[in-house]
């Protein structure tokens, strides 16, 4: 359950920004997250909303923007998508694959009022 | 960021010694003193005030890393490591899977050759610790609550008590846990997954995040392959398939089998840091 240390990554950012930007209430948090990333997102909107209670964001809805996996080919050279960090290429049909893209867990933006 | 995982906030402890909680002020490994202001929104007054009515909203950017102030912290432990050129190895594994036992036989063998500090990180007890104190060796334990890992900040203060000493061998037991770990950068030069032949060979692709974030994979209780059916060959196909880059060593704590060869690694990559 490392999601409610992320949970709380999140929150800690969104403080920083509201004593950043002064603002007193958020609508909508908006997060990256990686299909590959080891976050589970049922699991991380769960977390958020225990998190969050009695803060800042409270009852702010999580909006998560989910990265496809992508991957480069070794052997074929060319770029496949990834649906774990091990599929094989879907090209040549060639694993490992390097992974190039869908790892990311971030705090893109906010809605706030 | 000073996380227990949430649910354990606040019952992190050093040796027994509660970590300060937010709103301190403390020093770190490399001499710096700061603060965590963590004033909670519920506290926060904004500068302006809107009119009454509908209020207004609007996007504010942000386009950071959640682990943002993790990796501060790391980055700070890693800094600090290099200075001294202290050589940091993460261990991470599913529980029982031996990895205090190898970090006294670890410590055993290099008793003479390289200075060795430890810290321990497991969710109570200081049991740990106390069998690696019993080698000579210094150790610090970190009990993390309920909390499922250890992040750079416990650690950062585990370092500070530690004081390492210079080209010493630094050795951070991680919590008994193959998912949570994965994620957290502690400012270590590498992560060694240690992988028991007791457990089933299919664990680095049921677990692809833990083997893809180590550069080494450890097969430890290999003395016990004679009585089991794990398929050594299929295990590191499993390990190299999500990260291909993966070295594999086989060793075996218990009958010193293959250890030559990870003492080995370790001088040969703490003479590359």
């Amino acid at each position: 359950m490392h999601e409610m240390s992320l949970a709380e990554g999140i929150l800690e950012l969104i403080e920083d920004a509201a004593r950043r930007e002064g603002f007193g209430r958020v609508r909508t948090v908006f997060l990256e997250i990686g299909r590959l990333s080891s976050v589970e997102p049922e699991a991380m909107a769960f977390c958020f909303d225990a998190v969050t209670r009695d803060s800042i964001a409270a009852g702010a809805r999580l909006e998560i923007i989910a990265v496809p996996g992508t991957g480069f080919c070794l052997d074929c050279g060319r770029e496949t998508a990834l649906e774990a960090v091990y599929d094989p290429c879907e090209h040549c049909g060639v694993a490992p694959v390097r992974v190039t893209g869908g790892t990311e867990m971030r705090v893109r933006e906010l809605d706030v009022e | 960021m000073c996380t227990t995982c949430g649910c354990g906030q606040g019952e992190t402890k050093i040796d027994g010694q509660a970590v300060p909680d937010h709103g301190h002020e403390h020093t770190h490994a490399d001499g710096t003193t700061h603060s965590h202001p963590h004033d909670h929104a519920h506290a926060y007054v904004p500068a302006h005030s809107h009119a009454p009515g509908v209020p207004q909203s609007r996007r504010v950017q942000i386009e950071q890393d959640i682990l943002a102030k993790n990796d501060a912290y790391a980055r700070e432990n890693r800094a600090f490591l290099a200075g001294r050129r202290v050589f940091a190895l993460n261990l991470v594994s599913s529980p029982g899977s031996g990895k205090t036992t190898l970090l006294v036989k670890t410590i055993e063998a290099l008793k003479g050759r390289k200075g060795v500090a430890v810290i321990e990180g497991d969710q109570q007890t200081s049991q740990d610790a106390e069998r690696i104190r019993a080698t000579g060796a210094a150790a610090v334990q970190i009990n993390t609550g309920k909390g499922c890992h250890l992040d750079a900040h416990m650690v950062g203060h585990a370092i500070q008590q530690l004081d390492p000493g210079e080209k010493s061998l630094l050795m951070i037991e991680n919590v008994g846990n193959l998912v949570c770990p994965a994620a957290f950068d502690l400012g270590e030069a590498h992560k060694v997954v240690v992988l028991s032949v007791t457990e089933g060979e299919d664990k680095p692709i049921k677990y692809p995040d833990m083997f893809r974030a180590a550069k080494l994979m450890l097969l430890n209780k290999c003395d016990l392959l004679p009585h089991l059916e794990f398929d050594v060959d299929q295990a590191i196909a499993y390990a190299r398939r999500v990260n291909p880059e993966i070295e594999v060593l086989r060793v075996s704590a218990r009958s010193g089998e293959g250890m030559d060869g990870w003492l080995d690694w370790i001088e040969s990559r703490a003479a590359a840091t």
